[in-house]
């Protein structure tokens, strides 16, 4: 297994953002956390771009409203002349912003009050990603930042981020919707004219189904967002394309399990075919221990034994005879050393994902972060988390 | 990081007691139909931050739900194929299979849904489209509408399963229950009201009829809307905001199971919980089993110790919030080796015996 080498990518004022992957739940947001504030200790100006941190994380990062706007951190360590920022992710504050910045006063007035927009904004899935993305480019067109961390929306599939620009970008810049918003721009029906009888069955058949009103609210959206940007895709083209700029690095986060490596090797193979480069798998919450000598067979073994004894004791009536613990006690230890070769299962069941996932992708480098007994909620644990990544 | 891995590549842990242990101390065994805690419930839908194991509990409680000679069917619909790598069978189409047998010569039944092959599914019920929407699909309005009308995605596929939750075949329910391995917590409330944006926004037609007609099953008492957690600090903040947005919203909140709960140590004896683990006392047991008690050995078992029981701790403090929520909760225990075939099972009886079905 390769050894990712977390400081010299964080070092290397050549990397200029870095995007944390992965399936939900595995821990992307405290990876982009920890990242972030140990490049700023180590030097970096840094802003993190978090999308939904958990509230305690959240506050001790200075992160109480979400109010779209990088905050400073405070209690970071910034004797090395780095400093740290940190952001949450307004969705739709940011659509709204961008609608406001590209449009005058009335015409982006008439866009946010559209039906069709507000439920666009809110709720279209791949609206987060591709404002995630957005605000990156924002973040990363101020120049204000050497280093741009960003965390990606939860969702099953790391891919999701990749695909919802483009998903966002076609449907609003689609062949059909220019169809259909034609009558819009053109006050009539007359570029239906055109159009041949099967095309105009099919949109017959699309205003019955998701009714008429709705399909004049896209119209009337699509028209306005046409001449406010000049064609939505060449925009999400234009974002998309940040992520293969030079200077940027994915890092693809995943648990020690089947599924989130599965999701992981999935990425990787994506973001190969989209030539982005690819840093290195972060490996949270692997389980160790340090006392590896003690098989789980002879612990098991002991384990049995203790209860044998703690069970003879207590049918021989209470108190066992010379130096022997109480039943209770070798009750105890068993317990433990169950515990312990239960720990040995896990650690092995962890090696044989690792493995799996290295072999098929060799040229993938790996940091490794041990599992941790409590949740981390504070700068002094994302240190931690920052330490295990970079010294391993 | 400390690691000794490599000395014991070539071990084969055995089984242990441990987790058996806790699927036993549970609440008593319920074996008989008709007692169960969601009785009169024909939609399950499975709902669960990213990584507490949403699609393992989907498919353990259709397996429990069915046992007993019931038949279920376990829909997807976020298209990963999730239930096909949990089945370990070829991959679903957009059609119900059945995948396993469950206790007692019940079935249980899958379905991947399919957006667009349900769009298609629906404009031949209302428009008899036939060779039209052949027509639709190749030039891709189809993925255009699932994709474009907001929500519509999400109106087919809940409208799929509320469907199957009403089919009839000759004058009963094709299915005795329906389990959805539904969308993350974070969108469900979302997700599953989606039928109330839409009829708002499509005002008129057969989306608007539909989408009511969903929102009548969803928000009925057939409906209940299950959430899955791990006894961690941000799974249990998330189902606690999980469960007062899904009332505000009018959706019937149902259950919450606890997935992967580790045993206290002193599982076998939760009476004597007061006594500590000392290294003397350590060293005394060790020996008494016959191992060398190192110094080393010793420090790293109690380590371990500490750990687990900073662990329980946490845990523990999870688990009042999930008590506070006032909702039946189930409890599943981790399974050390990962989740296989045998495992679900486990999982599927460790739900029965707990009255969830």
């Amino acid at each position: 297994m390769n050894r990712l080498e977390i400081d010299e990518l964080i070092d290397d004022p050549g990397t200029r953002i870095l995007v944390c992957c992965g399936s939900g739940g595995v821990g992307k947001t405290t990876t982009a956390a920890a990242l972030g504030l140990r490049a700023a200790e180590r030097g970096r100006n840094v802003v993190v771009l978090t999308i939904d941190p958990a509230r305690r994380l959240a506050q001790s990062m200075g992160l109480t409203e979400l109010d779209n706007t990088p905050r400073r951190v405070v209690d970071v360590d910034e004797t090395k002349g780095g400093s740290l920022h940190a952001m949450m992710l307004d969705m739709k504050r940011t659509f709204d912003e961008i609608v406001e910045q590209h449009a005058d006063p009335e015409r982006a007035q008439q866009i946010l009050d559209n039906p069709f927009y507000q439920s666009l904004s809110s709720s279209f899935a791949g609206t987060q990603e591709y404002m995630a993305m957005e605000k990156l480019g924002q973040l990363h067109a101020t120049g204000e930042w050497d280093l741009i961390v960003v965390d990606t929306p939860p969702s099953r599939s790391a891919l999701d981020f990749l695909d919802a620009p483009q998903r966002l970008g076609s449907f609003l810049d689609g062949r059909l919707i220019r169809i259909l918003s034609a009558p819009a721009k053109v006050g009539g029906r007359g570029a239906l004219k055109f159009l041949s009888a099967g095309m105009g069955l099919m949109t017959g058949a699309l205003s019955k189904v998701v009714g008429t009103h709705l399909l004049t609210d896209i119209q009337t959206f699509v028209a306005a967002l046409d001449t406010t940007f000049g064609g939505f895709r060449k925009r999400a083209d234009a974002t998309y394309k940040l992520l293969q700029a030079r200077g940027t690095s994915f890092l693809v986060v995943a648990a020690p399990e089947k599924d989130a490596l599965r999701e992981a090797a999935y990425f990787v193979d994506r973001l190969g075919t989209e030539r982005m480069p690819l840093a290195g798998l972060v490996l949270n919450r692997v389980h160790a221990t340090r006392a590896g000598r003690l098989s789980a067979e002879r612990s098991l073994a002991a384990a049995e034994a203790l209860t044998e004894q703690a069970e003879s004791a207590e049918e021989a009536g209470g108190e066992p005879d010379g130096s022997a613990s109480r039943p209770a006690d070798l009750r105890l230890v068993a317990g433990l050393l169950t515990l312990h070769a239960e720990r040995l299962r896990v650690i092995d069941r962890e090696e044989r994902m690792r493995t799996r996932f290295t072999s098929i992708h060799p040229e993938v480098w790996v940091a490794e972060v041990p599992a941790l007994p409590g949740d981390v909620h504070d700068l002094d644990g994302l240190r931690v988390i920052g330490e295990s990544l970079g010294t391993g | 990081m400390p690691t000794t891995r490599d000395d014991r590549r070539a071990e084969r842990p055995g089984r242990t007691r441990w987790t058996d242990a806790v699927n036993t101390s549970t609440t008593g065994a319920r074996t008989t139909d008709g007692n169960a805690d969601w009785e009169g419930v024909r939609l399950h839908v499975v709902s669960g931050k990213g990584g507490t194991g949403k699609t393992t509990v989907a498919a353990a409680l259709a397996l429990a739900l069915a046992s007993g000679g019931r038949r279920t069917l376990l829909v997807e619909v976020e298209g990963r194929q999730g239930i096909a790598q949990l089945f370990d069978c070829p991959h679903l189409p957009y059609e119900d299979r059945k995948i396993a047998v469950a206790p007692g010569g019940g079935e249980v039944y899958a379905l991947a849904i399919d957006p667009e092959e349900a769009l298609l599914e629906y404009l031949d019920m209302f428009y008899h489209l036939g060779r039209a929407g052949k027509g639709l699909k190749k030039l891709g309005a189809i993925d255009f509408a699932t994709t474009i009308a907001p929500g519509l995605r999400d109106v087919l596929l809940t409208g799929k399963a509320c469907e199957s939750a009403r089919r009839r075949t000759h004058g009963r329910f094709a299915y005795d229950a329906v389990v959805m391995d539904a969308p993350p917590t974070g969108r469900i409330a979302r997700f599953l009201n989606v039928n109330t944006e839409v009829a708002g926004l499509a005002k008129f037609g057969p989306i608007h009829t539909q989408a009511e007609a969903v929102m009548g099953v969803i928000r009925s008492p057939q409906t209940a809307v299950h959430l899955v957690t791990l006894l961690e600090e941000m799974p249990v903040q998330e189902t606690v905001d999980g469960v007062t947005e899904l009332r505000q919203s009018g959706l019937p909140a149902g259950g919450v199971v606890i997935n992967m709960a580790r045993p206290p140590l002193q599982a076998e004896d939760e009476s004597d919980t007061g006594q500590r683990l000392t290294p003397e006392l350590l060293e005394a047991g060790l020996v008494a089993g016959g191992i060398k008690p190192t110094r080393p050995l010793i420090s790293s078992l109690l380590a371990e110790a500490d750990e687990h029981a900073s662990r329980i701790e946490l845990e523990s403090t999870g688990r009042a919030l999930v008590r506070g929520l006032d909702l039946p909760v189930y409890e599943l225990p981790l399974l050390a080796d990962g989740m296989d075939l045998g495992g679900l099972y486990r999982l599927a009886e460790a739900l029965r015996e707990q009255g969830m079905a």
